[in-house]
């Protein structure tokens, strides 16, 4: 009976209505259901951040939130942030100069909590940004290049 | 990319090489569209996952599969029985019989005995990932419990229970070099020192994965995240079928650090698939990832180290013990790199080594970056630091003093034969780190302390190591490169085309490599032991010089010109008098029946292969040396650790794509801090408590500083451009330097880790009784 239940969410600025299951996290939906791939399965338990898109702007590990929760809402991966011609946006362009990216797997994940953190608009130092960060984990780059990159766009640069 | 420096001693004209290049797959990897291992979805497919064992050890008396066959949406529950050849074997290389078989084996799904929780008993595939849990919950398991054996010491003793019926010593290496005990009867002063590492996990971000599906000529495709595309002649083997009718591809990889070294979900898949005939999906979640894949060696280490007054190494008696887990997997390798590496970057004349892994019922261990020669850095350079305190000498002094140099031989026989810059590494550092901080409060301490170490890159000499790769051109003049190298996020491929870039002229965005089939690609061997800049990148390296060549030899033929009057340059042939467009020195090649391709083979220094008493006048191609320098605080009351300040130097030869190599230093400082201060694979008699990234705690951004990196480049590698390599080597020094400023800080020496602050309180307790309570 489940089955019936369904879900409209307007990923990347595409309306997409598909079937979830009641128990269904907002990462599977993604993944499995609308064939968007590029938020990452790594924890499953919220602690990684693999996962991380923006719900209304705001940054959620879509693993631990049910696709029925947000039911309705705008939903934003790291796919959605390139121009329509395919051309990178600053963030990102900060994290292919800065060598942000190893094996890319924390990546889109990384970038969604780094566009929420740059959104606010105000200047970020190192620590600030290291702090903010907490929630997403990264394996290879030792975070050194990502707070460069963060700090490139949001104040902080080094010296 | 403004902190960090280089210092090169060798100049070379490098066009491309040598810089700090935006790596070629790093704007699909921002962009999100990379498809890692689980972003494939095919038609048809099922999805696939694993019964485990829920106990360490015990006899399997029942496997019930009937009523998960009832489970909606089920299509098969595989058990041992329906594996083909349902035994993967492993050499367990320079044992005798006396020890052990010179072979072990396990079995791809158990059939009669678990040896670890989480070994895998069945097989479920599904028609819906929802099912596969249900249909996991209905394989009826009964488990005969025996007595298990959990810590390497009690394997040893007389009457412990036999995790194998050959007996649970693994593997034993032994080590003699010149008079130990002269060394010490005439040593002015000897220090002694015990000192344990604990059971880690790699923890990348992405967990094992894979999808497999038949061809249509069929032949078994499986598309895993791997390190090994070579693996398809084990996974041949266990279906019984040629190794030709078996594919590998290694899509890019989140993340591998030796866990991807072994096989992971491709026997499964393999099965799957030969028993549906349908396209498979499996992904392991992270629980099973922290449960049953191969971790590090837990590792307890004896060190006495001789020396004179003046602080030189007379001599150093190391024993070693490591904890096999319940399969041999690559044990007795990585106990062997721990044997070679036992006494670090020093020249010492006398030592003996004696070590040995045993087979315990924890989890299997195997290959993690550092492969052995990570844990005896904690040793080594604790050992040095005492020496330094008892003599009353200047750490970094102590270590200039015994530092290897050019023509010194190490305890197994090898002589070094490139430059070692050690000392300017050390010196590097300390210059860098300026002076040292004061505490920022009365109940705290501040502690400094470097670490230095070596790392072999590329596999031992008797492997017979080769890597080829094919560089061709395409009419229009862009390139293809085509090697079996997986890449695994360090820019295996990306490094690839810098150096055919930086030979034929050709830009890096004109250039494409496909890189990890098994099939379609020359095969490179594994990308693992820091091997691939020195394997596949001379491969590279010989195989652009050839195509160069032929076209060189070309032109200059059609104009009649010597052939050293021409040279690549971006897209033409210059030449003495006139240039030559590329593509029409391309089509003088078609024309005169030169190809405008090569296959380059590279075949890594050869050597004997050794006996369980190692001695060998090669037995790695080369190292790379490093320092790390780690300012620390410390909470005095409740024992937590700050890192104020890190900063890493290593010999890099030279340094391919300087971007690369730092985060190579970054990464590998932070994961090596982890292993310091935060991580472990906690079990509790065989039982595996760490079933999540709740339990297993790696480093945040928050919890690092910035790793502030010195690229020293010696010119001296082995590597193209004089390369050496650098993937393994930043993980060995961050544990002996953060236990070592955590004593300066103190006044007494953490030796088992991870230093929990629950850990360092200890430290501050014996050190305040040592300096009669200075320290607080």
């Amino acid at each position: 009976m489940t089955q019936d239940i369904t879900v409209t969410l307007t990923v990347n600025g595409r309306t997409v209505t598909r079937a979830a299951g009641a128990h269904l996290s907002l990462l599977r939906w993604l993944r499995d259901v609308a064939d968007v791939t590029d938020p990452k399965y790594g924890c499953g338990e919220g602690v990684c951040g693999a996962c991380t898109v923006l719900v209304d702007g705001e940054p959620v590990s879509s693993c631990i939130v049910l696709a029925a929760q947000v039911d309705a809402a705008e939903v934003t991966t790291v796919a959605g942030l390139a121009g329509a011609d395919g051309v990178l946006d600053g963030l990102q362009q900060a994290f292919l100069e800065h060598g942000a990216a190893q094996c890319g797997f924390c990546t889109p994940g990384m970038l969604m909590a780094a566009t929420e953190l740059v959104s606010r608009g105000v200047r970020l130092d190192r620590d600030t940004i290291r702090g903010e960060l907490h929630g997403n984990l990264c394996r290879c780059t030792g975070y050194q290049a990502i707070v460069d990159a963060i700090a490139s766009v949001a104040g902080g640069e080094r010296g | 990319m403004s902190a960090d420096e280089i210092r090169t001693s060798k100049a070379e004209e490098l066009r491309v090489v040598n810089r700090p290049l935006a790596r070629h797959d790093a704007a699909e990897k921002i962009a999100g569209t990379t498809r890692y291992a689980a972003d494939l979805a095919l038609g048809g497919m099922l999805h696939a996952r694993l019964v485990r064992s829920q106990v360490p050890s015990a006899r399997l008396v029942r496997r019930d599969v009937s009523r998960a066959l009832e489970v909606p949406g089920v299509v098969a529950v595989l058990v041992g029985e329906d594996v083909p050849h349902n035994e993967v074997w492993v050499d367990v290389p320079g044992q005798t019989t006396e020890v052990v078989a010179l072979k072990a084996s396990m079995q791809v799904l158990a059939t009669e005995r678990v040896r670890f929780h989480g070994e895998p008993i069945a097989l479920v595939v599904t028609e819906t990932e929802d099912s596969l849990a249900a249909a996991c919950e209905a394989v009826d398991v009964e488990y005969d419990l025996l007595p298990g054996v959990f810590e390497p010491e009690d394997g040893l003793r007389e009457g412990a229970p036999a995790v194998h019926d050959q007996g649970n010593l693994l593997a034993e290496w032994n080590i003699d070099r010149g008079d130990v005990d002269a060394a010490f009867a005439r040593a002015d002063v000897v220090v002694e020192g015990e000192y344990a590492t604990q059971f880690v996990d790699h923890a990348y971000l992405e967990p094992e994965a894979g999808v497999a599906w038949m061809d249509d000529d069929g032949v078994l495709n499986i598309r895993v995240a791997t390190q090994v595309v070579e693996h398809y002649r084990d996974v041949a083997r266990i279906l019984g079928v040629p190794d030709s009718k078996v594919r590998v591809i290694a899509p890019y990889v989140g993340g591998g650090f030796g866990g991807k070294e072994d096989m992971t979900v491709e026997p499964y898949l393999a099965l799957a698939v030969a028993h549906t005939r349908r396209p498979v999906r499996m992904t392991w979640t992270r629980n099973e990832s922290l449960l049953a894949r191969a971790k590090r060696h837990r590792t307890k280490m004896r060190y006495r180290t001789a020396a004179s007054r003046d602080g030189t190494i007379l001599g150093q008696d190391v024993e070693i013990t490591s904890d096999a887990g319940a399969y041999a997997y690559l044990s007795a390798l990585v106990l062997l790199y721990s044997s070679v590496h036992a006494c670090g970057p020093y020249r010492v004349d006398n030592v003996r080594v004696r070590s040995k892994t045993v087979y315990t019922n924890n989890p299997p261990t195997s290959a993690f970056r550092g492969f052995g020669g990570m844990q005896v850095v904690l040793g080594y350079e604790s050992q040095m630091d005492e020496l330094a305190r008892e003599l009353g000498l200047d750490p970094a002094e102590v270590r200039k003093r015994n530092s290897l140099r050019r023509g010194d031989v190490l305890p197994v026989g090898q002589p070094i034969e490139t430059e070692v810059l050690l000392a300017e590494t050390i010196d590097a550092v300390i210059e860098r780190a300026g002076d040292k901080p004061v505490p920022r409060g009365p109940r705290r301490a501040v502690g400094r302390a470097i670490a230095s170490n070596m790392q072999s890159y590329g596999r031992l000499v008797w492997l017979n190591d080769s890597a080829a790769a094919w560089v061709g051109f395409q009419l229009d003049g862009s390139l293809t490169v085509r090697c079996g190298v997986p890449d695994i996020g360090g820019g295996q491929a990306s490094s690839l085309a810098q150096i055919a870039s930086e030979i034929l002229g050709v830009d890096m965005d004109d250039i494409s490599v496909h890189f990890g089939d098994s099939a379609l690609t020359p095969l490179a061997g594994t990308t693992t032991a820091t091997r691939q800049l020195l394997m596949s990148g001379n491969a590279v390296y010989e195989a652009a010089t050839m195509l160069r060549n032929q076209i060189l030899g070309a032109v200059a033929a059609e104009r009649d010109q010597p052939v050293g009057s021409f040279e690549m340059a971006p897209g033409e042939i210059a030449g003495v008098d006139q240039n030559v467009p590329l593509k029409q020195a391309l089509m003088i090649c078609r024309r005169r029946n030169v190809p405008i391709e090569a296959l380059g083979t590279f075949y890594g220094p050869k050597g004997r292969e050794v006996g369980r008493e190692l001695h060998a006048e090669r037995i790695f191609p080369d190292f790379t040396f490093g320092t790390h320098l780690v300012d620390l605080e410390i909470d005095l009351d409740t024992g937590q650790v700050r890192l104020l300040r890190y900063v890493a130097s290593h010999d890099v030869g030279r340094a391919i794509n300087p971007m690369i190599v730092e985060g190579q230093i970054a990464g590998g400082a932070v994961q090596g801090i982890g292993q310091a201060l935060l991580e472990e694979v906690v079990m509790q008699e065989g039982v595996n408590m760490t079933g999540g990234f709740f339990q297993y705690l790696i480093p945040t951004a928050a919890d690092v500083p910035d790793i502030e990196s010195v690229i020293v480049e010696s010119g001296e590698g082995l590597g193209p451009f004089g390369a050496r390599g650098v993937g393994e080597p930043p993980i060995g020094p961050p544990a002996a330097a953060v236990a070592a400023a955590i004593c300066d800080a103190v006044g007494a020496r953490p030796t088992t880790l991870p230093i929990t602050p629950e850990r360092v309180p200890d430290c501050i307790d014996r050190g305040r009784s040592r300096e009669g309570g200075t320290a607080a």
